[in-house]
C-alpha cells in the first residue's frame, strides 16, 4: 500500500466517509436522503511524497482533501495525521495541527481578499498562530522565495496577474513551514505557459522543504507531472491506485482507460492515428449510486456479475491497486499473484478477478 | 484550395478607450475562412483572440470601442461588411449565418426560461414558422446533439442540466437556423475530459455533415491537433504565426509558438524533468514594447527586433505559413530545438 518506505506515513486515512445530508421537511429536517460524496476510502501519503488525485467533476476528490482537512466533519472512518487520529479532535486540539497542513485553492481571483494588502495576506497565518516577531521580514523572504519581489507586499491582489496571484498563495500555505499541502486544481485556471511555471515551483519547493503534497486536479497530464502516485476516483471512491508512470502505461480499470483516452495529443500526427474510444454517458446520480460496481452502467468490459457484486481494491505488484472484475493490462501470472487489498471498501466482495 | 470563402477579415483592429489610456485588444488581424474547415485561433489570456471573434458578432460594440479594417461575409445576398454593419442588419446575421458557442455554460443560458423555450425564441426570431414547427426541430435538435429523452427534457431549467448537457442545449441552439459560420469560444475549457471528448465529435459532424467553416477559439492545443485544419497563433493582439495545422506543429517559426509547444504537459512522451515554460508575463495591452511584442520574453532577441516585424511567409515564400520572427528559417530550425526530438524555448538568459 503505501511507497515502500520504513518510516510511518504521515497521512493515514481508513474508510473514510462523508455523506451530505439531503434534507426536507417544512417545520422538522428530516434526512431523506444522502450524497455519497466520499464513500470508503483508503489510503496513506508518505512524508515529501505526491499523491495525484483525479477524477471527473462531482466524483468527490475535493470533498475528500477538504474532510482530511477536517474543513469538513467525516461521517465515518479515521484520519491520521503524524501518526494521531483527528478524526474527531476538537478544535482546541486541532490547531497545532492546522499549522502542518496548508491548502492552495483553484481560484486565485476568488481566493485572496481584494481589500488586503499582499503583506497582510502572506501575513496572516503568522499572526493568527502567535508567530508575530517579525512578520515583515517572514513576508519578504517568502515573496522572493515563490518568484516575486520583497516590494510586492505593499499591493494589493488586483495588480497582479493569475500566475502572480498563484504564487502569493503558495507563499500563503508556506509561512507556517507545514508538512503537507493540499493543491485543489492549483493551476487548472493559469494559461499553459504560466502553469509550467507553476507546477516547476511547487516542484522546487517540495525539493528544499520536504513537503508532502495531496495533488487534486481534473487534468491528468498535469498530474502524471508532479505525482509520485496516483489515485482515480470515480463516484466518491477509489478505483485504482498506482504509480504515477505505471497508471499511464499500465491502466488496469476499465475507466482510467477510457479517461486517459479521452484526452487529445498534442501531436496532430498521433492523434489520427490513435482509435479513440469516447465514454458515452455521464457519471451517475451519487445520492443513488449503482449497485455492485458504480461504473458499470458506462463500461464496455461489464458483465452480470459487475452489478451485482462490488469489485474489491486488488493488488496487483509494484502496488498497483485497481478496483475491477475485468482487469486489462494484465497477465494470467499477475492475476495468480494479486491479493485483496486491505484499502478495500467494507462492502466490497472478497472474489478476486479470474482469468478470462 | 478552391473551397468556398466564408469569412474575409481583412486588418481588424479593435482598441477601447479606458481610464488607464487606450487599451489596443486587436492589432491589424487578418485571416479567412472556408466552408468545411476549422481556424483555430490560439493564445493566452489578454492575447485578444476572444475580442477578434467578439468583433465579427458586433458583441463588443460599447462607446468606448474604436474599431478599424474589414470583415467581410460571403453570402449570395451580396457581402457585408460586420465591423461597419449596422445593428439591424448584425441582428439579422447574428444566430442564422454566424452562430457562436460560449465558454461557460452555466452562465450562457438564462436560468429562468426552459430551454427548449430558449431554442423556440431563436428559430422564430430568424424564421417565419408556426411555434408548434419550431418546437418539433428544437426536439430535433437536442436529440442530435446527444440530449438523451429530447422530448421530455426540453420543458426542463437550465439547472437540471449537467455542464456537459447545458453545453449541449448551447450547440443545438446554435445550430438551430443551420449557420454557415459557427464560432466556438472555448467550448469544452469548463468541462471534463471524457464529455471534452463527446463535444468535440459533435463539432465535427457540424464541419463534416454541413460544411461550415468553424471558428475555434482556444488555449488547448491537444483539442487544436484534433479539430483544426489551420491555425492562427495569437499574443499580445496579434497573430505571430499562421499557417497549417502540420506546418505549425511540425514546423513553428515564431518563439512564442515553440514555447506553447513546449510548455505542455505531454502524455504521449517520458516525462521531462522539468517543465520547460516561458518565463514572464505577457505585456499589458496598454504600454507594449517597440518592434516585436514578445522581445521581453524571448531568448533569441537580437539587434533587429525593436523594429517591426510583418507577417510574411518566410520559409515558402508560396506558401500560407506566415510569422512574424525576423529570425532566418534556418537559424530558427536550430533553435527551437531543446532536445533533438524537442521543440521548446529555452530560457530567457541561459547560453545555448
Amino acid at each position: 500500500m503505501s511507497a515502500g518506505n520504513g518510516a510511518a506515513p504521515l497521512v493515514q486515512v481508513e474508510h473514510l466517509k462523508h455523506y451530505f445530508p439531503i434534507k426536507s421537511g417544512l417545520l422538522v429536517d428530516r434526512t431523506v436522503g444522502n450524497v455519497h460524496a466520499v464513500d470508503d476510502v483508503t489510503f496513506e501519503l508518505g512524508e515529501g511524497e505526491t499523491l495525484g488525485l483525479v477524477g471527473e467533476s462531482g466524483c468527490g476528490k475535493t470533498t475528500l482533501a477538504r474532510t482530511i482537512m477536517r474543513l469538513l466533519e467525516p461521517t465515518d472512518g479515521t484520519i491520521r495525521f503524524g501518526g494521531d487520529d483527528i478524526s474527531s479532535a476538537s478544535q482546541r486540539a486541532l490547531r497545532p495541527v492546522r499549522r502542518e497542513m496548508q491548502l492552495v485553492f483553484q481560484d486565485p481571483f476568488a481566493s485572496l481578499n481584494p481589500r488586503k494588502r499582499v503583506g497582510q495576506i502572506i501575513g496572516a497565518p503568522l499572526k493568527l498562530h502567535g508567530r508575530d516577531g517579525d512578520v515583515g521580514g517572514r513576508v519578504r523572504e517568502l515573496l522572493e522565495r515563490v518568484g516575486l519581489a520583497p516590494e510586492h507586499a505593499s499591493r494589493y491582489p488586483h495588480e497582479f496577474s493569475g500566475g502572480q496571484r498563484q504564487r502569493i498563495g503558495v507563499a500563503r500555505a508556506l509561512a507556517l513551514e507545514p508538512r503537507l499541502i493540499l493543491l485543489d486544481e492549483p493551476v487548472s485556471a493559469l494559461d499553459v505557459s504560466v502553469q509550467a511555471q507553476i507546477i516547476n515551483l511547487l516542484d522546487d519547493l517540495q525539493d528544499d522543504f520536504g513537503l508532502a503534497y495531496l495533488f487534486v486536479a481534473h487534468d491528468l497530464s498535469v498530474v502524471r507531472h508532479v505525482s509520485d502516485r496516483i489515485a482515480v476516483m470515480y463516484l466518491g471512491k477509489i478505483v485504482e491506485l498506482a504509480p504515477a508512470d505505471e497508471l499511464y502505461t499500465k491502466p488496469i480499470m476499465p475507466y482510467t482507460d477510457a479517461l486517459l483516452g479521452a484526452i487529445p495529443i498534442p501531436d496532430p500526427k498521433r492523434n489520427r492515428e490513435r482509435e479513440r474510444i469516447v465514454l458515452e454517458g455521464e457519471p451517475p446520480n451519487p445520492i443513488d449510486p449503482p449497485s455492485g460496481c458504480r461504473f458499470h452502467p458506462r463500461c464496455p468490459r461489464a458483465t452480470e456479475v459487475c452489478a451485482r457484486v462490488e469489485p474489491p481494491l486488488t493488488e496487483y505488484a509494484n502496488g498497483h491497486l485497481a478496483a475491477c472484475h475485468h482487469p486489462l493490462n494484465v497477465s494470467a501470472e499477475e492475476l495468480a499473484a494479486a491479493t485483496k487489498s486491505p484499502a478495500s471498501p467494507l462492502s466490497a466482495g472478497d472474489e478476486l478477478p479470474q482469468p478470462s | 484550395m478552391t473551397r468556398e470563402r466564408l469569412l474575409d477579415v481583412d486588418e481588424l483592429d479593435v482598441s477601447f478607450v479606458t481610464e488607464g489610456g487606450l487599451v489596443h485588444a486587436v492589432d491589424r488581424v487578418s485571416f479567412h475562412l472556408a466552408r468545411g474547415e476549422v481556424l483555430a485561433i490560439v493564445g493566452e489570456s489578454g492575447s485578444g483572440k476572444s475580442v477578434s471573434v467578439m468583433t465579427l458578432l458586433g458583441l463588443t460594440r460599447a462607446p468606448n470601442a474604436r474599431f478599424g479594417g474589414r470583415a467581410f461575409l460571403r453570402r449570395p445576398g451580396g457581402d457585408v461588411d460586420l465591423v461597419g454593419a449596422k445593428d439591424s442588419v448584425l441582428r439579422r446575421i447574428r444566430g442564422n449565418e454566424i452562430a457562436m458557442i460560449f465558454q461557460d455554460p452555466m452562465t450562457s443560458l438564462n436560468p429562468v426560461h426552459r430551454v427548449g423555450d430558449q431554442i423556440v425564441e431563436q428559430i422564430l426570431a430568424h424564421e417565419d414558422v408556426l411555434e408548434a414547427e419550431a418546437r418539433e426541430r428544437a426536439i430535433g435538435l437536442l436529440d442530435r446533439v446527444g440530449v438523451p429523452r429530447a422530448r421530455d427534457r426540453i420543458g426542463s431549467y437550465p439547472h437540471e442540466f449537467s455542464g456537459g448537457m447545458r453545453q449541449r442545449v448551447m450547440i443545438a441552439m446554435a445550430l438551430s437556423c443551420d449557420p454557415d459560420v459557427l464560432i466556438a469560444d472555448e467550448p469544452t475549457t469548463a468541462l471534463d475530459v471524457t464529455i471534452q471528448a463527446q463535444i468535440l465529435e459533435r463539432v465535427r459532424e457540424l464541419k463534416e455533415g454541413r460544411n461550415a467553416g468553424v471558428i475555434l477559439v482556444t488555449h488547448d492545443l491537444g483539442v487544436v491537433a484534433e479539430l483544426a485544419d489551420r491555425i492562427a497563433v495569437m499574443y499580445s493582439g496579434r497573430i505571430v504565426e499562421t499557417g497549417t495545422l502540420d506546418q505549425v506543429f511540425y514546423d513553428p517559426q515564431h518563439p512564442y509558438t515553440w514555447g506553447l509547444l513546449g510548455s505542455i504537459t505531454r502524455l504521449d512522451l517520458p516525462r521531462p524533468e522539468r517543465l520547460p515554460a516561458i518565463s514572464g508575463a505577457p505585456p499589458s495591452l496598454a504600454s507594449r514594447p517597440q518592434g516585436c511584442h514578445f522581445r521581453p520574453r524571448c531568448p533569441h532577441e537580437f539587434e533587429k527586433c525593436p523594429e517591426d516585424p510583418p507577417l510574411e511567409a518566410r520559409v515558402d515564400a508560396r506558401s500560407e505559413h506566415c510569422d512574424r520572427c525576423w529570425l532566418s528559417p534556418d537559424e530558427k530550425r536550430r533553435k527551437r530545438q531543446v532536445t533533438p526530438n524537442q521543440i521548446g524555448l529555452e530560457a530567457k538568459g541561459a547560453v545555448a
